[in-house]
């Protein structure tokens, strides 16, 4: 993931005194950590001050950081539920996995997604969008596992739930990907062949 | 029909994802090869798979980390956890509530006239229990008095603790 001193060593120094040692730590990890919180605001604004304020915790919880876990697994943690905490605040719908009106709801907010307006874009950009109008369980564990490197073990010690039920969640949420990806970029997938 | 649909879904992400058992790999390999619902079905998930890996990250605006740094500047890192829980009070209220319903339990069970009554009756009629009597009784009252002072024993080994941490810090 990166290269210099290892995130273990920059929080050894971190908490032996050197605070400025923690911003290597927050470059290394703030586009992850953007990353996942703006799967959950939808909002950049609100990303970053979500995001802000789990670097912030991140910093004054580093003393019970006990290295038996990866730290982005621990940092991850902190951004899963700072993230639910910031949707009860602002009284979104976090929907069950199995509730089908997710999708309704889903379908109803992406009207600014329209296949037609991304015809010039990159394939990558249509990704991105195409989890953009997941609902934010699904949005986050695909990121998780795609983007933020993490294994299926480590995703479910993030939600705190078990490893088969993290496997569940990824193929649930990896189909309904596809689905919003069949549904809103045809032709763009046409164009990929 | 649907149940199988899933089922092919579920081993072909398991195989992409690495994740298909020694015996299970080979198999699902033979069923791409030979089967031409798997093979569609394998092509068209592998396919989602790689655009998704491909897919960019989102970036934080240019002055994230200096606000983030500028934040963290009015804050100290706190002690762990670790530090100040002392697992010893921590079992001291254990012991202390454990001796209170040991104490209880065996309370109850001496009440109890175990030669009264037949097979298909309670040994006590629950309706005739006296309950003033549980709590005005000598025994009980003591037994409450030996709880009170573990109580302030525990009480004043963690006042004692702190203050001798505090003795220390300054």
């Amino acid at each position: 993931m990166s290269t210099g001193p290892s995130d273990s060593e920059i929080i050894s120094l971190v908490l032996k005194g050197d605070h400025n040692a923690y911003a290597l730590l927050v470059e290394r990890y703030k586009s992850y950590v953007f990353t996942l919180t703006f799967r959950f605001t939808k909002n950049r604004e609100d990303a970053e001050e979500v995001s802000q304020d789990i670097f912030v915790k991140a910093y004054r919880s580093l003393a019970d950081f006990k290295g038996t876990a990866k730290f982005s697994t621990w940092l991850y943690t902190i951004v899963n539920t700072t993230c639910i905490t910031f949707l009860r605040k602002k009284r979104l719908d976090v929907k069950s996995l199995d509730d089908e009106r997710t999708f309704e709801v889903a379908d109803s907010q992406d009207s600014g997604f329209r296949a037609n307006q991304v015809e010039q874009k990159s394939r990558l950009i249509m990704v991105n969008q195409a989890i953009a109008m997941l609902n934010p369980d699904d949005a986050e564990i695909i990121t998780l596992f795609y983007k933020n490197e993490q294994s299926l073990e480590e995703i479910s010690q993030i939600l705190g739930v078990e490893v088969n039920a993290a496997k569940v969640r990824l193929h649930r949420a990896r189909a309904r990907l596809k689905d919003k990806m069949e549904k809103h970029f045809t032709e763009e997938i046409k164009d990929l062949h | 029909m649907e149940e199988n649909k899933n089922n092919i879904d579920d081993r072909l992400w398991e195989y992409i994802d690495g994740q298909s058992s020694v015996e299970e790999k080979p198999a699902i390999e033979r069923l791409i090869e030979t089967n031409k619902q798997w093979k569609e079905k394998y092509h068209e998930l592998l396919e989602l798979h790689q655009l998704v890996q491909s897919s960019a990250l989102e970036e934080p605006s240019l002055r994230f980390t200096k606000n983030v740094m500028e934040e963290i500047a009015k804050y100290q890192i706190a002690p762990a956890t670790k530090a100040y829980i002392n697992n010893k009070i921590i079992w001291g209220i254990g012991i202390f509530f454990i001796t209170l319903v040991i104490g209880f339990l065996i309370y109850g069970f001496g009440q109890v006239d175990w030669s009264a009554g037949g097979n298909e009756k309670l040994p006590i009629d629950i309706s005739k229990v006296d309950y003033g009597k549980f709590f005005n009784n000598t025994y009980v009252n003591v037994f409450m008095m030996i709880n009170v002072v573990l109580g302030l024993m525990l009480l004043d080994r963690y006042l004692a603790a702190k203050k001798k941490k505090l003795q220390k810090e300054a």
